[in-house]
């Protein structure tokens, strides 16, 4: 008898389990990045960066955070090879049944955001943590990365900017779908609620990536 | 109505298959679709050519033998019906219409459009049962079921088994299919005694058996000829869930 | 008539059975795993069989020609299944159930299986009810019943209108719990094309792999078959495209004695012919007599203005339409059996007041829906409804269904003695395709009764009897030479009909075939047409052996040659239904002679002369049969005129 980590069911849990996890860290990441364009000067922002970075707490979830990632990349990728192999000779008029339109292209999407992911991190992340390469802002006597400083500048140039809207759009399509479906693979699903999770689905998927949008969006014309 | 048909032909399981063109006229749209089938194999034996193979039985939509896929999808453009259901005037005078047979790795072809799904009778081998044996049971009144709970484990057993779900499924999974011979048992006291062997049973069945693994297109509650509902696919994973981790 | 000895212990009816299951011989666990027992079919009777045999320990193989057994033609009965449970406190009794069964019967089936069928029918339900078969209920969680034809009290219970699929799906699940427990082994695909004879006792078949198209050989202590009934005969019918009688006819040919091949039923209630090319008839369930009234326009007029298209059912004013079976039948109105209700339709239909194609009546719901609201006819009827508009394009909600009788069911078959053994020794026969109990006409949900009392509650016991007597049985080689002549004889066959390359389909000549059945041998026959129907059939049976065209080859997965080999066994029944419908000077039940009637055009049966089953027995191709009786004594029930009017 398989267990719960090789089932197909115990796979699936996984990835909703990974899923959901990631789905409250875009909140985190969300509320620290919107202090960059609400506040007056980088300081909440180089100082939440700042805990990010050093507090032992945040750095254990970091640690969860890279697993949740490789976690759920690992086994959405382990489960479309499956699926694949599942249907070795194609239909030659594929199916379209009217039904989740997003959920047919969730490892699509996942790739592309598989590669904003390298880029993201090697523009911010390792860029602070390895090479160094930012300025230094002073507060309460105190020295800071000055990474708002950072941002800012990148969203300056057009092209990322509309690098980053793409690829939060894509994300999107990648909640959409993603948000119910952990509930269904958890087996959360109720006649009454489960309505209620999918407005929850497409009301957090609005929220969070137009917050992320609006983030280059309002450096590039008004800072 | 006339109509040009492109068909799987594959004269076994491991012929290598390709699509034959053939035209048919004069068709009532009245007809059901594997009526126009057998005019089709009529005209084909008239010339001495082999007749298109599909499987078929009870042509009221209950059997679960017939396993078309037509125009890219189970049982065709109707919903809720099997194709021995299907009726002609649901297509327009002229269609061209491709007919493939059911394409999942569990799911071989065995000639034309006939595929071997004893991949399901698998399953239920595995544990889709009451484990009793004839006689000795009681009253058939002695446990009272809420009505609200035997509905649902019918809406559930109302599966015919004929695959669609795995046929529409862009993964080939079978969850909708054990999802509702697990859900059935789920719902009913009699099914509740054995409910966790059961369902770890079947799902390991089901693995190893190379279907798809699920991830909630809903392709198959769109598809399904008895309009199963993917709540039972959320059912199963509860059970199963719960089975091997409580 | 030593031939006939129905075996039916002794002692007062009621007490039959369990004296029988105190004095019979039993086989014990560690011999019933030396002992091989084949079943053909997996419906109702074989499926449960098979798993109740597997359960006992026997090694049991399992035959079907569909791909899955869950797809056996039991699935799609929708109705119900009657059980003298009593539950709604309406009066009902084991006695009652065999009362009506007998009644309904016409009184021409054999009373101590009928009530034995009744006594066990309660066990039938409990045992479903345990499998997890989801029947009906009420609010207060118990189980529902609903009425149907030819009964006064309510005993039917169901599974919305898919009753025959959840038993069917239980007798499979059950099945495949043995399949998974080594003491069933499963043959799907494959069809049984003979009988192999050791000794005069039944010990194997021989088979066709249906994908391969391999002839294979199966040995058994036991053959048992539940092949269901031959009403594919006439070629438009309810059945599945698949079901045959072939296995009835192949044994009937090495020695199984036929009873009642005439008895056919017809089923009032299915969707009407629309067109040439129709390959099947769909049935709607008796449960819609229930709730739906039958009537046709009194007027001629109306027919007429019906058919051009100038009114619509619902123009006809009330005192213009004729409720004929609440007119004639005033007792059981709408209820009444289907015999009675298929004749009935046919008389008005033939008097010319037919609607739609000039073979139809109508079947209204207009008056339900206003006294019980729409939701509740959606709620009972919501499947069928749906069912009939896919097909016919019309809503039933809002106008009525159109209905006329169709072939449904065969009350013969393959004569059984009390212990459901043939004239075969360890040839047992289960379900429809045995005659026992239903006389000249089955009640409504008293099918599924019999297949699963038969397969659950019957023949596990019977069996024994027999098998008790074969535990010095070794198990027999394949090679035997009784196995190389049938397999010779199936080859022979099969070559033959592949080499005659024709000019007809198998397709072609069955149509024509069925026509004439319906029209010679259908619901009304008459000596005439019936002399006329033997000679045409031995005709039709010489042009088809000279001119059928099959394609492809005999190694293969070939339907046409499936087909052409049941064709061939169909119309050499439909000779020998012909002539036991032609010996059958009286009309009772489902057989119905024009020139013997009532003044009335009720059906005049001949209780002094034809109180008999009538068991023919093969004498060779063409040749007349012999027809042997079995006299039919009723102890515990006064026979009368069927009376459903008062």
């Amino acid at each position: 008898m398989s267990n719960i980590l090789t089932s197909s069911i115990g796979k699936k849990l996984m990835m909703s389990l990974a899923g959901l996890f990631l789905v409250i860290f875009l909140i985190v990441h969300l509320a620290i990045n919107l202090s960059l364009i609400i506040a007056d000067t980088h300081e909440p922002f180089n100082k939440a960066a700042h805990f990010m970075g050093t507090n032992i707490v945040i750095k254990v979830m970091e640690i969860i955070l890279f697993g949740g990632f490789l976690l759920h990349m690992f086994y959405g990728v382990f489960l479309q090879i499956q699926n694949w192999m599942a249907r070795p000779k194609r239909y030659r008029k594929e199916n379209y049944s009217q039904t989740s339109f997003f959920s047919k292209f969730m490892i699509h999407t996942a790739a592309i955001i598989t590669v904003f992911l390298v880029i993201h991190l090697l523009d911010f992340y390792l860029k602070a943590k390895l090479f160094g390469e930012v300025p230094m802002a002073i507060y309460d006597g105190r020295e800071y990365h000055d990474l708002g400083t950072l941002v800012i500048n990148k969203f300056k140039i057009g092209s990322v900017v509309i690098f980053y809207i793409v690829c939060f759009m894509i994300l999107a399509f990648h909640l959409l779908h993603g948000f119910q479906s952990a509930f269904q693979s958890l087996g959360l699903e109720h006649k009454k609620y489960t309505p209620v999770i999918r407005a929850l689905g497409v009301i957090y998927t609005v929220f969070v990536t137009a917050g992320f949008m609006l983030i280059p969006v309002y450096i590039y014309f008004w800072m | 109505m006339d109509f040009t048909l492109k068909i799987w032909r594959q004269e076994n399981a491991s012929a290598k298959g390709r699509f034959e063109t053939y035209k048919v006229t004069g068709i009532s749209s009245d007809c059901s679709f594997l009526e126009m089938l057998d005019i089709l194999n009529q005209q084909l034996i008239d010339k001495f050519e082999i007749p298109v193979c599909f499987d078929h039985d009870c042509r009221e939509g209950i059997c679960g033998a017939c396993s078309l896929y037509i125009n890219g999808r189970p049982h065709g453009p109707d919903s809720a019906v099997t194709a021995c259901q299907l009726h002609m005037r649901k297509f327009k005078d002229g269609d061209t219409i491709i007919v493939e047979p059911w394409r999942a790795r569990p799911f071989p072809v065995i000639k034309d459009l006939v595929v071997d799904r004893s991949s399901f009778d698998r399953i239920i081998e595995a544990g889709g049962y009451v484990s009793i044996n004839t006689g000795g049971v009681p009253d058939a009144n002695t446990i009272p079921i809420p009505r609200a709970n035997a509905e649902t484990a019918m809406d559930a057993a109302a599966c015919i088994g004929c695959g669609a779900c795995v046929a529409a499924c862009k993964n080939a999974s079978a969850m909708l299919f054990v999802a509702a011979k697990v859900s059935q048992f789920a719902m009913l006291p009699q099914g509740r005694v054995e409910a966790k062997e059961r369902v770890m049973r079947m799902v390991a069945k089901m693995d190893e058996l190379g279907f798809g693994n699920c991830t909630n297109t809903g392709a198959c509650e769109a598809e399904c000829p008895k309009q199963i509902s993917l709540s039972h696919i959320a059912r199963l994973n509860r059970e199963y869930l719960s089975a091997r981790v409580l | 008539m030593t031939k006939l000895n129905a075996r039916i212990p002794e002692g007062p009816l009621a007490e039959k059975w369990t004296s029988y299951k105190a004095g019979q011989k039993l086989v014990n666990p560690a011999n019933k795993r030396k002992l091989d027992i084949i079943v053909v079919g997996t419906g109702l009777a074989g499926a449960s069989a098979a798993a109740s045999l597997g359960e006992l320990g026997f090694n049991v193989k399992a035959f079907c020609y569909q791909d899955s057994p869950r797809r056996a033609h039991s699935i799609a009965a929708q109705g119900g299944i009657n059980a003298a449970k009593n539950y709604p406190n309406d009066g009902d009794s084991v006695y009652r159930l065999y009362y009506d069964t007998i009644k309904g019967g016409d009184y021409r089936a054999r009373e101590a299986n009928v009530y034995r069928l009744a006594e066990v029918s309660g066990s039938i339900i409990d045992q479903c009810v345990a499998q997890g078969v989801p029947f009906a209920r009420e609010y207060g969680g118990l189980l529902d019943n609903r009425s149907f034809g030819g009964a006064q009290v309510s005993r039917t219970f169901y599974a919305r209108g898919q009753t025959g699929q959840q038993l069917l799906l239980g007798a499979y699940s059950a099945m495949m719990r043995q399949v998974n427990a080594g003491t069933v082994k499963l043959f799907p695909r494959t069809e049984m094309l003979d009988i192999v004879l050791v000794e005069g006792k039944a010990r194997g078949i021989i088979t066709r792999n249906l994908v391969t198209g391999k002839i294979e050989r199966h040995f058994g202590h036991a053959v048992v078959i539940a092949t269901g009934g031959y009403g594919r005969a006439f070629y438009l019918s309810t059945n599945a495209m698949g079901s045959n009688g072939s296995a009835v006819w192949q044994v009937y040919k090495r020695g199984a004695l036929f009873a009642n091949p005439s008895f056919v039923q017809i089923h009032p209630t299915c969707i009407p012919v629309h067109g040439d090319y129709q390959s099947k008839l769909t049935l709607m369930s008796e449960s819609l007599r229930n709730d739906g009234r039958i009537w046709v326009p009194k007027k001629k007029e109306d027919v007429e203005a019906l058919s051009e298209g100038r009114i619509v059912p619902k123009d006809i004013a009330e005192d213009d339409r004729d409720y004929y079976l609440e007119r004639r039948y005033p007792a059981f109105g709408n209820l009444v059996p289907r015999d009675v209700a298929s004749r009935a339709a046919k008389e008005r239909c033939d008097a010319g007041f037919g609607v739609g194609s000039g073979l139809a009546v109508y079947l209204d719901f207009q008056e339900s829906i206003q006294r019980l609201g729409k939701h509740v006819i959606e709620e009972r009827y919501g499947n069928l409804f749906q069912m009939y508009e896919k097909i016919v394009d019309e809503n039933p909600y809002e106008t009525p269904m159109m209905i006329y009788p169709a072939i449904h069911y065969c009350m013969g078959g393959v004569w059984v003695d009390y212990e459901l053994m043939t004239t075969i020794p360890g040839l047992f026969s289960l379900g429809e395709c045995n005659f026992s109990d239903h006389g000249a006409n089955r009640l409504g949900a008293s099918a599924l009764m019999q297949g699963l009392a038969d397969g659950y509650f019957i023949l596990p016991y019977t069996i024994q009897n027999y098998l008790a007597s074969e535990i010095l049985t070794p198990r027999m080689p394949t090679t035997l030479p009784e196995f190389g002549e049938a397999e010779s004889h199936i080859r022979e066959r099969l070559d033959k009909l592949m080499q005659i390359k024709g000019s007809q389909s198998v397709d072609q000549i069955h149509r024509k075939f069925g026509l004439l059945l319906w029209e010679l041998v259908g619901m009304a026959r008459n000596k005439e047409g019936l002399n006329k129907a033997v000679k045409e059939f031995a005709m039709l049976r010489e042009e088809f052996w000279k001119d059928v065209r099959i394609p492809g080859g005999a190694e293969e997965m070939n339907p046409e040659l499936e087909k052409a080999a049941r064709v061939a066994d169909f119309i050499e029944t439909g000779e020998l239904m012909a002539r036991d419908a032609l010996q059958r000077e009286e009309s009772c039940g489902g057989h119905f002679r024009e020139e013997y009637q009532t003044p009335e055009g009720e059906a005049s049966r001949n209780d002094d002369d034809f109180m008999f089953v009538a068991a023919w027995e093969y004498t060779g191709t063409g040749k007349e049969p012999v027809l042997h009786k079995e006299a039919l004594h009723y102890e515990s029930i006064k026979v009368q005129t069927r009376n459903y009017k008062i």
